[in-house]
């Protein structure tokens, strides 16, 4: 028997030849179904199976022909020859069937072999974008406070001095103005200077804002300083404002633990050192420490807190003798170089797209 | 603030062993931030002694140089070398080649000895150098690191020393001292004292304080001192410029005495430059009490000291020999002949001490703290005492310092003083503050006793008296930065410790989440991200060319700009009007990386000045403004539009296996913003558009439904992309999101589905090659009737077949009814009808 199955002997023409069996004849049809059982089972691919088919089910076949021959036979005898026919010609249909799924089962599986593909050397088709990493971290640490049931407060990058200032009992000869290193706008007489912080975006809530006040004021803010490794003349920041009648430094205290505790993980713990800033009194410098610092935890300086000014109070309208308030502002740029190890801060101002995609969408 | 230590010893209990480093430990508890150490021994290490050249021979080189051969006793005649090692002669005798010539033979100089080593890690060992082994060095004061000159070895008798030979130099100048140097806020000028930091380390500490004020005994003057007047025809917010003017009178001193290694080292140590004897103990006292002095040649005064405002056009000759023309507020002291100092900031040159000096005046007055500044920063001319007057000096120790002052003249420079004493003015009133007994609680959230209060502001020097219900205190005459009983709970817990405050969580109200701007910015954002692009931030600092270039169109060129007053750049002084030309920079700087296939994104603000810019005044601080007067200050305030950019520049990604990366074109510009659109749910129309900036065959201009411009998108006008130095064919948009986000509904209304199947039918129309596809597509949309559910358009084509200067779009057409399966024939009909609209407004012919 040759291997190939479309070759094989007994599909085709031979098998008529073998004559058409004696449908009184069960030797003869048995013959006849050993023969399409050998076939089927030779059959090595659904093509060879087909031959099979045709040979030994076809119109022409042995058993066709046999079955055809039946109706010639006498009427006593068409009931013998068809309990020979009939279910010879199921066991053939049968294996065939059987056969067929075999066959189908094993192209099937050659086929997904043929088809493997390096998936290593896939194509990249969707181009990579990224958020910017301050922005990322600037949304996560409003998602803390929102979550605290505070909401996010927004303003102009440009202000009147007034807002930016006056209205934080800034002096106007007070050295302390001068410290802020701001960028003034011409004419000077328009009193307008890119915000040197966010405050102004707290007068603005405590003007515009139902009391009680809890807010947060995240935003690029302005100072004339040339950019270096560890400065740069527009950076972000965020600021909170809480107003609401017994509010303590204790409750400031307990905000910031609670928030670096969110961002820095359970370890984190707030440090105050007194400090000078004119819109809160008393001030402070806080302190954060970070479990997760580079080179072990340790204590980092991250910005500026305190108890609101009644004079900022009194600016806004708002009654010192009932309200009271803290505030606290911190830097983004500064809590991604030690949250997340930059090194440099030109690093987050120059654009390299690598520092970006480095971070995706998360921080 | 520099504080040296031995200085900051003699009134605060600091211990022995204590480093500069523990005393700002202990400092910063108490907001005295750290800044620095300054400490000699951290560059300086001995042996450094005193010598005696027992002889020097002069020995000509053929370099022309002369150099001295010197034989330079180091230890007491008669005694034995203590030291060894190698270079040290055991005679005590060290032979020593040196090529100054200021000293002879018997001067008593200072030698670094073998194993010393000098500032610049400069290490002393025997050397051969012109036939001889130098066994050391004789230093020079800049060698030391203790001044600049360079021109001689120093001498000490010029210092007026005759120290024993032997003596550790070390010692001898100071240099085992060292100073701790701290940040002082701007509330705390009394910090910017030795004084004031003692007090200020006992309240860390815990430990005693010995006022210096208090050790100075002023005798009650006699007689008639030097006639001072004060006036003040223009007080600045109502506040007399000076309010109390000591002078006192020396005579016969010899101004040319050399300034002790002592104090020019403690001023060294301080930061402070020693210049000449009279100058260095006016800088001493300052620095000791806080006060700064001023002293006036006697004979080079005209008749009576007048302390007044500046008439316009007044001028004065300055210390450092600048003319300077006055400002008719700055507050001067004058006599007879004009001007004779800027008060507080800076002295006149007519009247300065010289060497030929022989009696000198001293002033010690007291100056408002406003009148002071304005006049530093009108002639910028920041110096050590305008800094403490702007932050505040003590009226009470005018008399002091000036009588310290004296007795180290008397001392140092010789001379006698006068009996009588000049003071004229008029002490303030005390500040006096109420404190209820529970605000401190209050405030801080932590309970107070008794003995803490009053504790803690007798400490700080306040005079505290129960009140009912609380105390009166009255603020120390140093603090006037205490105004009010927030002040004093400040002073309080400071001085408690910041450690001492509780911890507690205030519950706010249920909040309202982001807003709905906030939410659509952060959606409109991650899906720019996700589609690709990487967000950048630019500075919006930028020239007025690419304002004019960026800005868009109808303003045109010169459209106004805020302008910055003090840029950090002369070329890039103006706010940007567009956020392209940040993106330019940004894109030349990663192409320079070696990043050339871009897509870069920035949200932010523009800047649109209007009319008004500002205001012309702002309202005072500590009141709420009325109505009107906020108005007026938001009014003025440039509109501000939130804005996202994209540039695009090369290719989509970069080449990789089997992928022919695509270049970036127009349609990537346009179509990022309909991206923007569709993520915030709002219907933009797009048509051909015109701008500066852009391809003027490839600029999509889109616009609300009402008609609001939102920005543009397209392509880069090739001649720009060869002036900004971009690659050929890079594409931008940029959308003003603020007008986007408001357009957008707040809510979206469903449209019911209908599950009947939809009749599709193509058209291709033949228009002109002018009409854009755009149009004729909304022309088929409002042709087909309410059947229509969607057009597109599939094809664009022009060639053969299609008339010259015609082309042919390609539409599909889907119908649907709500109800019902719709007939061939209804489909055709609404299909005929769009086709009839679109012939009709642009004669579009279906092929």
């Amino acid at each position: 028997m040759s291997d190939t199955p479309e070759h094989a002997g007994p599909a085709g023409p031979d098998a008529s030849d073998a004559g058409v069996p004696d449908p009184l004849d069960a030797a003869s049809v048995a013959a006849a179904v050993d023969a399409a059982l050998a076939d089927i089972a030779a059959a090595g691919d659904l093509d060879g199976l087909k031959a099979a088919r045709i040979a030994h089910t076809g119109e022409k076949s042995p058993l066709s022909l046999a079955n055809r021959g039946i109706g010639a036979l006498p009427k006593e005898q068409k009931s013998a020859a068809g309990k020979n026919i009939g279910p010879a010609r199921g066991r053939i249909n049968q294996a065939l069937a059987a056969r067929a799924t075999e066959l189908e089962a094993e192209r099937d599986a050659r086929i997904l072999v043929e088809e493997a593909v390096d998936v290593t050397a896939a194509p990249r088709r969707r181009r990579t974008g990224a958020r910017h990493p301050l922005s990322t971290l600037q949304e996560r640490v409003s998602d803390v406070f929102i979550g605290m049931g505070w909401e996010i407060a927004e303003g102009p990058e440009l202000e009147s001095e007034w807002f930016n200032f006056d209205a934080l009992n800034f002096k106007p000869d007070h050295p302390a103005r001068e410290m802020q290193d701001t960028f003034f706008v011409e004419p000077p007489e328009a009193h307008l200077v890119l915000r040197t912080h966010t405050s102004p975006v707290q007068v603005r809530s405590m003007l515009e804002r139902e009391l009680p006040i809890y807010v947060l004021c995240p935003g690029k803010v302005f100072r004339t300083d040339e950019l270096d490794a560890t400065h740069t003349p527009v950076f972000h920041q965020f600021e909170g404002l809480a107003i609401d009648r017994g509010l303590t430094m204790a409750d400031l205290v307990g905000t910031l633990e609670h928030f670096t505790q969110q961002l820095f993980g359970d370890d984190a713990r707030v440090r105050l050192r007194p400090n000078f800033f004119p819109f809160t009194e008393p001030s402070a410098e806080l302190d954060i420490w970070h479990p997760g610092a580079k080179g072990g935890p340790r204590w980092i300086e991250w910005g500026g807190c305190g108890m609101v000014n009644p004079n900022v109070l009194r600016a806004t309208g708002i009654d010192p003798d009932v309200y009271s308030g803290f505030a606290f502002g911190m830097g983004i740029e500064r809590a991604l170089m030690f949250r997340n190890e930059v090194v440099d801060m030109r690093d987050m101002i120059e654009g390299d797209v690598r520092f970006s995609e480095h971070f995706g969408m998360e921080i | 603030m520099r504080v040296p230590l031995s200085w900051l010893r003699e009134y605060a209990a600091v211990p022995a062993d204590a480093t500069a480093e523990d005393v700002m430990a202990e400092l910063v508890k108490v907001g005295l931030e750290e800044e620095d150490v300054h400490r000699p021994t951290d560059e300086l290490t001995g042996p450094i002694v005193v010598g005696q050249v027992l002889s020097l021979v002069k020995e000509p080189q053929s370099n022309g140089k002369t150099i001295n051969w010197c034989q330079v006793r180091v230890v007491p005649e008669g005694a034995g070398q203590a030291l060894t090692g190698d270079g040290i002669d055991p005679s005590g005798v060290q032979g020593i080649v040196c090529g100054a010539h200021n000293f002879v033979e018997g001067d008593k100089v200072v030698v670094t000895l073998p194993g010393a080593v000098l500032p610049g890690d400069f290490r002393i060992s025997p050397r051969k150098t012109y036939g001889h082994v130098s066994a050391g060095m004789i230093a020079s004061v800049r060698e030391l690191g203790i001044g600049e000159d360079h021109d001689g070895i120093l001498v000490l008798s010029t210092l007026g020393l005759d120290p024993e030979v032997g003596t550790d130099a070390m010692e001898l100048l100071g240099l085992y001292d060292e100073a701790a140097e701290i940040n002082v806020t701007p509330d705390r000028g009394y910090c910017f004292s030795i004084r004031g930091v003692a007090r200020e380390y006992a309240h860390a500490t815990g430990t005693a304080f010995t006022d210096p004020a208090a050790a100075v005994v002023v005798p009650p003057g006699t007689g008639e001192g030097y006639p001072v007047r004060l006036e003040d025809s223009a007080p600045v917010y109502g506040v007399p410029g000076c309010d109390r003017f000591v002078a006192r009178t020396v005579r016969g001193i010899d101004p040319t005495r050399p300034t002790p290694p002592w104090l020019s080292a403690r001023l060294r140590l301080a930061g402070i430059r020693s210049i000449s004897l009279v100058v260095d103990i006016s800088n001493y006292v300052m620095l000791e009490l806080g006060q700064p002095l001023h002293f006036y040649d006697l004979d080079a005064l005209s008749g009576e000291i007048v302390v007044r405002r500046a008439t316009a056009g007044e001028t004065l000759r300055t210390l450092d020999d600048k003319v300077r023309t006055l400002d008719a507020a700055d507050l001067l002291v004058t006599d007879a002949s004009g001007p004779i100092g800027i008060a507080g900031v800076m002295g006149g040159a007519a009247t300065e001490v010289t060497d030929g000096t022989r009696n000198v005046l001293i002033e010690s007055a007291h100056f408002d703290a406003v009148s002071i500044g304005r006049s530093r920063r009108r002639h910028k001319l920041p110096s050590e005492a305008s800094k403490r007057f702007e932050r505040g000096v003590d009226w009470h120790v005018a008399d002091i310092a000036a009588q310290r002052a004296v007795e180290l003249l008397l001392d140092l420079a010789g001379g006698t003083v006068d009996d009588a004493v000049t003071d004229a003015g008029q002490a303030p009133e005390p500040r006096v503050i109420e404190l209820a007994a529970d605000f401190p609680a209050r405030l801080i959230g932590r309970p107070f006793d008794d003995g803490e209060i009053t504790g803690t502001l007798t400490d700080l020097g306040a005079a505290v008296e129960r009140i009912d219900g609380g105390y009166r205190v009255t603020a120390p005459s140093w603090r006037s930065d205490l105004e009010t009983r927030e002040d004093l709970t400040e002073e309080i817990i400071r001085l408690l410790g910041y450690d001492t405050i509780p911890s507690s969580l205030p519950v706010a109200p249920p909040g309202r989440g982001l807003t709905r701007v906030q939410q659509q910015r952060r959606r409109l954002l991650n899906a720019l991200a996700a589609a690709g692009l990487t967000e950048v931030l630019s500075y919006p600092f930028v020239s007025a060319r690419s304002n004019d270039v960026f800005g868009a169109p109808e303003e045109g060129m010169g459209a106004p700009s805020v302008k910055l007053a003090n840029p950090l750049s002369a070329e890039l002084k103006f706010l940007r009007r567009s956020i392209l030309p940040g993106l330019a920079e940004l894109a030349r700087r990663n192409h320079s990386r070696g990043f050339r296939d871009l897509a870069l994104f920035e949200a932010g603000a523009v800047f649109l000045p209007g009319d008004p810019l500002g205001t012309d005044s702002i309202p005072p601080l500590g009141i709420k403004p009325d109505d009107a007067v906020l108005d007026a200050l938001y009014a003025g305030i440039p509109d501000q539009p939130q804005t996202v950019a994209g540039l695009f520049t090369g290719h989509e990604a970069a080449p990789s296996a089997g992928v022919a990366p695509r270049a970036w074109d127009w349609a990537d510009a346009v179509d990022a913003v309909h991206l923007m659109a569709q993520v915030t749910g709002v219907d933009v129309v797009v048509r051909q558009g015109s701008h500066q900036a852009f391809h003027p065959g490839r600029t999509a201009e889109f616009s609300l439904r009402s008609g609001e411009r939102l920005g543009y998108a397209g392509e880069l006008h090739p001649k720009l992309i060869a002036a900004e130095d971009l690659p050929a064919r890079t594409v931008a948009f940029e959308i003003d999101v603020d007008l986007l986000f408001d357009a957008a509904a707040d809510v979206i209304v469903a449209r019911p589905l209908s599950t009947y199947p939809a009749a599709t039918q193509d058209v291709a129309l033949v228009v002109d090659a002018a009409v854009v596809a755009g149009d004729v597509l909304e022309a088929l949309r409002e042709g087909a009737g309410e059947l229509l559910e969607d057009v597109s358009l599939f094809d664009v084509y022009t060639g053969p077949g299609i008339g010259e200067g015609s082309k042919s779009l390609a539409f599909a057409l889907r119908f649907r009814a709500p109800d019902r399966t719709l007939t061939a024939d209804e489909a055709s009909a609404a299909r005929d009808s769009a086709v009839a609209g679109a012939a009709e407004r642009f004669g579009a012919v279906q092929r």
